[in-house]
């Protein structure tokens, strides 16, 4: 046991640790007592079930959470998403079809399972206009040096306004199948979304990893004076994370609005700015800065959508998912909160390693 | 230890551990009814924890309080005010939106009805106020006023609110003009008639003089003496508050430079006429190789701000500044890094390291910033470089994996400092590189800046210490108000620089 001890300590030290238990804990909760969570069929020809439920639905959390980690690093916050999620789903939608919000064009042309431009111009120009919106907010906080939450608010606010004004205030259905792809398609039986986070994760990964710009941002977040005295540029830092920030939202608009068929500049990305961010400290990732781990935030935005569908799967209805999820955040937040971490390493190491997951 | 009644504040055997460092030790402090008592001491002296003490901000490890011959025990500020111990700070604590009567009465205004009786109120105002010899519309806000005023109304406040016995003056006079100050020396002086005990803090010698009974002095946590303000020449004060004792690092002797070695000297760094308003006027400078430069000069004479200049951490707004005979056109801090001048800045802790990160982070910083974003050292290059200076500046960890945040002062200076050597700079400047850390830390790293000059570098070395400076310095360069005062070599008598430093010289 003594030689237990040290490496118990050590996994419990990792930061992937706490959000893995609360994975598991999660998962652990629907084997008992939904077994039908773990049943995954094949159905034309690929899986379908809870499990490819959670993965499919996490896919744009998991994108935006890896956009968040990096903003809250460096000790800043992204209020944007959302809105930004607006923008990219709105432009994809109009540029399907440009006449669209003109009345005088007919029902059967709205309707024509066509584009008018591109796919791949459709994806460029959505990718575009979240970089130009990520853009914006980097130079309001680098530049104007407003405090990131107040800069970003400013476009949490006027981004709907402008994906309203994109869409001409429409609500607008997409029919272009292709489109649909990226939020509703298969490859080798796993959603397509999942493919793509995995891709946006490794190029993330390898730019903060491989790179010095992650030492860097986790020097801005934890001494930002420090580390310009040091000759880094933190403006640039700054200005690189909030753009990356609004890139990852932009992809993920481009599958949200592929998966509900529609662009709606009120309700697409609702409140993905909240979930974000807890996803991101969920992960482990301090609001004030410093250390951050990507993969955890992608954890902590899969136990967000975890928790969310098997709440679904016990028949909780929609407007009781919230104070479902209030719960959630309350643990989330007690568990990190220093005194229970020192209560339970406290209850740990009285109690060795005879001590499983049951608590 | 006090039996004569006239003292009403007594602290005994004061001591005060922070980890790391010993902000005060044995500190004995006595304040008399009616007398001015000036606190004097340069930054990390102890003077605010001294004061944090007396007003139960903090509790001392050590040592106790009597407070009019009883002993007390300061639980909290709320509780020293109860007990008569009022404070008036450096930043002024009170709301410029509201009244003047409301500020001095806030949280004990007379009721009336259930509402607040207005006229009670204004009333008391103009008497707490007249006290003080001011005559002035109560209900006006108190953004109206001018800063002096502002400060009145907060000692009013404090006066009024308890019936203080013991004020306390926290640098009152650092937003104030010369009249603005007189004007508050003259309440001090009503005051004091009244048999109030004054403490009071500043960094202006001239005011000490102007308005104290007697001075006590301390340094590095230590009492170094009260005294009288009569019986003390100011001179004397200066030596006391630098602390000119040569102690046990007399082996760093300066491998003071002789004739040959001047002339074969290579200038690396010139500044003309360099300066920033409301920094440092405009001086020159000449930096040469296998040289330190000692920059001396009181609390507030411009010393980090030359650093500042030199760095690009400011701006300069005239003069020019050559580098190897090139001028530099663009000041940024990553600007002086590719030119070779590298900074160990004042404040450690806000400028210098990165607490959270690992010493091996922190010591590759600088090097990375200089090779970008996209050329990365690899993980086994960057334990390389960190175990190289480990070794090199003798930085005592288990691990280069270590985090700054959990070393000595000592320790992290040094890790400061090999961040900088890591990136091979020409010009090294030193702020305050030996502040707050131990006597035998501070004698290695005045070691390691005479080694580094000798290899050629060319070593700015700032201190307040005018000991540390005279010991290791080539050429002594005096700053007073601002303003570069005088340049000296390195074998010029301490009481020559002292005397520059007061301005008789």
């Amino acid at each position: 046991m003594k030689n237990n001890a040290p490496l118990l300590k050590r996994i419990r030290e990792n930061r992937l640790f706490w959000p893995l238990v609360a994975l598991a804990l999660i998962l652990i909760f629907d084997a008992i007592f939904a077994p039908g969570f773990f049943k995954i069929g094949i159905l034309d020809g690929h899986l379908f079930g809870n499990l490819i439920d959670v993965l499919n639905n996490s896919a744009p959390l998991m994108l935006v959470a890896i956009g968040m980690t990096l903003v809250i690093a460096t000790g800043g916050v992204d209020l944007s998403v959302g809105a930004v999620i607006a923008i990219s789903a709105a432009m994809g939608a109009v540029l399907i079809n440009p006449a669209l919000g003109n009345k005088l064009i007919t029902n059967d042309i709205l309707t024509k399972d066509a584009t008018n431009t591109p796919l791949w111009l459709i994806v460029l120009v959505d990718l575009a206009a979240g970089t130009l919106c990520g853009l914006w907010n980097g130079l309001l906080v680098s530049r104007g040096k407003i405090q990131p939450m107040v800069a970003t608010l400013i476009l949490m606010v006027a981004g709907r306004g402008i994906a309203q004004l994109i869409t001409n205030g429409q609500i607008m259905t997409i029919y272009y199948t292709p489109y649909f792809y990226f939020g509703n398609g298969f490859i080798l039986g796993l959603p397509v979304s999942i493919y793509i986070v995995a891709v946006v994760f490794l190029f993330a990964w390898v730019l903060v990893r491989k790179t010095s710009i992650g030492l860097f941002i986790e020097s801005v977040g934890v001494n930002a004076k420090a580390t310009y005295y040091s000759g880094i540029s933190e403006k640039n830092i700054k200005l690189f994370v909030y753009t990356f920030c609004g890139f990852c939202a932009a992809i993920a608009g481009l599958i949200l609005s592929s998966y509900v068929h529609s662009a709606d500049g009120n309700n697409n990305g609702l409140n993905y700015e909240l979930d974000a961010i807890l996803a991101v400290v969920i992960g482990g990732t301090l609001m004030t800065g410093g250390r951050f781990s990507l993969f955890a935030s992608v954890i902590g935005a899969l136990i967000i959508w975890t928790f969310t569908i098997t709440m679904y799967t016990f028949g909780v209805p929609a407007n009781a998912l919230l104070a479902g999820r209030a719960v959630l955040v309350l643990v989330v937040i007690l568990l990190y909160s220093d005194y229970a971490r020192r209560f339970l390493n406290r209850i740990v190491d009285r109690k060795g390693s005879q001590h499983g997951t049951t608590n | 230890m006090t039996n004569s009644r006239e003292f009403i504040l007594s602290m005994n055997n004061i001591s005060k551990t922070f980890p790391g460092v010993n902000a005060l030790e044995n500190v004995d402090f006595s304040l008399k009814e009616g007398e001015v008592h000036a606190l004097i001491g340069e930054n990390g002296a102890g003077k605010s924890t001294l004061i944090k003490v007396l007003t139960g901000v903090e509790h001392p490890d050590t040592g106790s309080i009597e407070l009019d011959g009883k002993l007390v025990q300061v639980r909290s500020p709320q509780h020293s005010q109860e007990i008569g111990i009022s404070t008036v700070y450096q930043e002024i604590n009170l709301c410029t939106n509201i009244s003047i009567a409301e500020n001095i009465m806030l949280g004990y205004e007379p009721r009336r009805w259930g509402g607040i009786d207005w006229k009670k109120m204004n009333a008391f105002a103009v008497q707490a106020l007249k006290r003080l010899n001011i005559d002035i519309d109560v209900t006006q806000p108190l953004g109206n006023c001018s800063v002096a005023i502002q400060q009145m109304v907060a000692i009013a406040r404090s006066l009024e609110i308890t019936t203080a016995k013991i004020l306390i003056l926290d640098e009152p006079t650092s937003s104030l003009d010369v009249l603005e100050a007189n004007r508050l020396f003259d309440l001090m002086q009503k005051l004091k008639g009244e048999g109030i005990g004054i403490i009071f803090i500043t960094h202006f010698l001239d005011q000490v003089y102007q308005v104290s009974d007697r001075i006590t002095v301390l340094r590095n946590g230590k009492l170094v003496g009260t005294y009288s303000t009569a019986s003390l020449p100011r001179i004397e004060l200066i030596a006391k508050m630098l602390g000119r004792s040569i102690t046990d690092l007399d082996e760093v002797s300066k491998a003071k430079f002789t004739g040959e070695q001047k002339e074969s000297k290579k200038r690396l760094l010139e500044a003309k006429g360099l300066g920033r308003a409301g920094s440092l006027e405009p001086f020159d400078i000449e930096l040469y190789a296998n040289e330190v430069v000692g920059i001396a000069g009181l609390l507030g004479s411009g010393r980090t701000e030359m650093a500042n200049l030199l760095f690009g951490i400011d701006v300069p707004d005239t003069g020019t500044l050559m580098l190897n005979d090139k001028k530099v056109n663009r000041f940024s801090p990553l600007e002086s890094l590719e030119n070779g001048i590298a900074l160990c800045p004042e404040d450690r802790k806000a400028e210098g390291v990165v607490g959270d990160l690992t010493i091996r982070e922190n010591i590759i910083l600088a090097l990375q910033a200089r090779y970008g974003w996209f050329k990365f050292l690899n993980t086994q290059k960057q334990y390389e470089i960190a175990e190289k200076y480990i070794r090199l500046l003798g930085i005592s960890t288990p691990s280069p994996d270590q985090l700054v945040k959990n070393l000595s002062g000592g320790n992290q200076q040094k890790v400061i400092l090999a961040r900088w050597l890591a990136t091979d700079p020409k010009v090294l400047i030193l702020d305050e590189p030996t502040r707050g850390i131990d006597v035998g830390a501070k004698a290695e790293i005045q070691k390691l800046v005479l080694d580094l000059s000798e290899e050629g570098k060319s070593c700015v070395f700032i201190s307040s210490e005018l000991e540390e400076v005279l010991r290791i310095s080539h050429r002594i360069i005096v700053l007073r108000d601002h303003k570069k005062a005088a340049e000296y070599p390195g074998d010029v008598n301490d009481q020559t620089i002292i005397q520059t430093m007061a301005g008789n010289l």
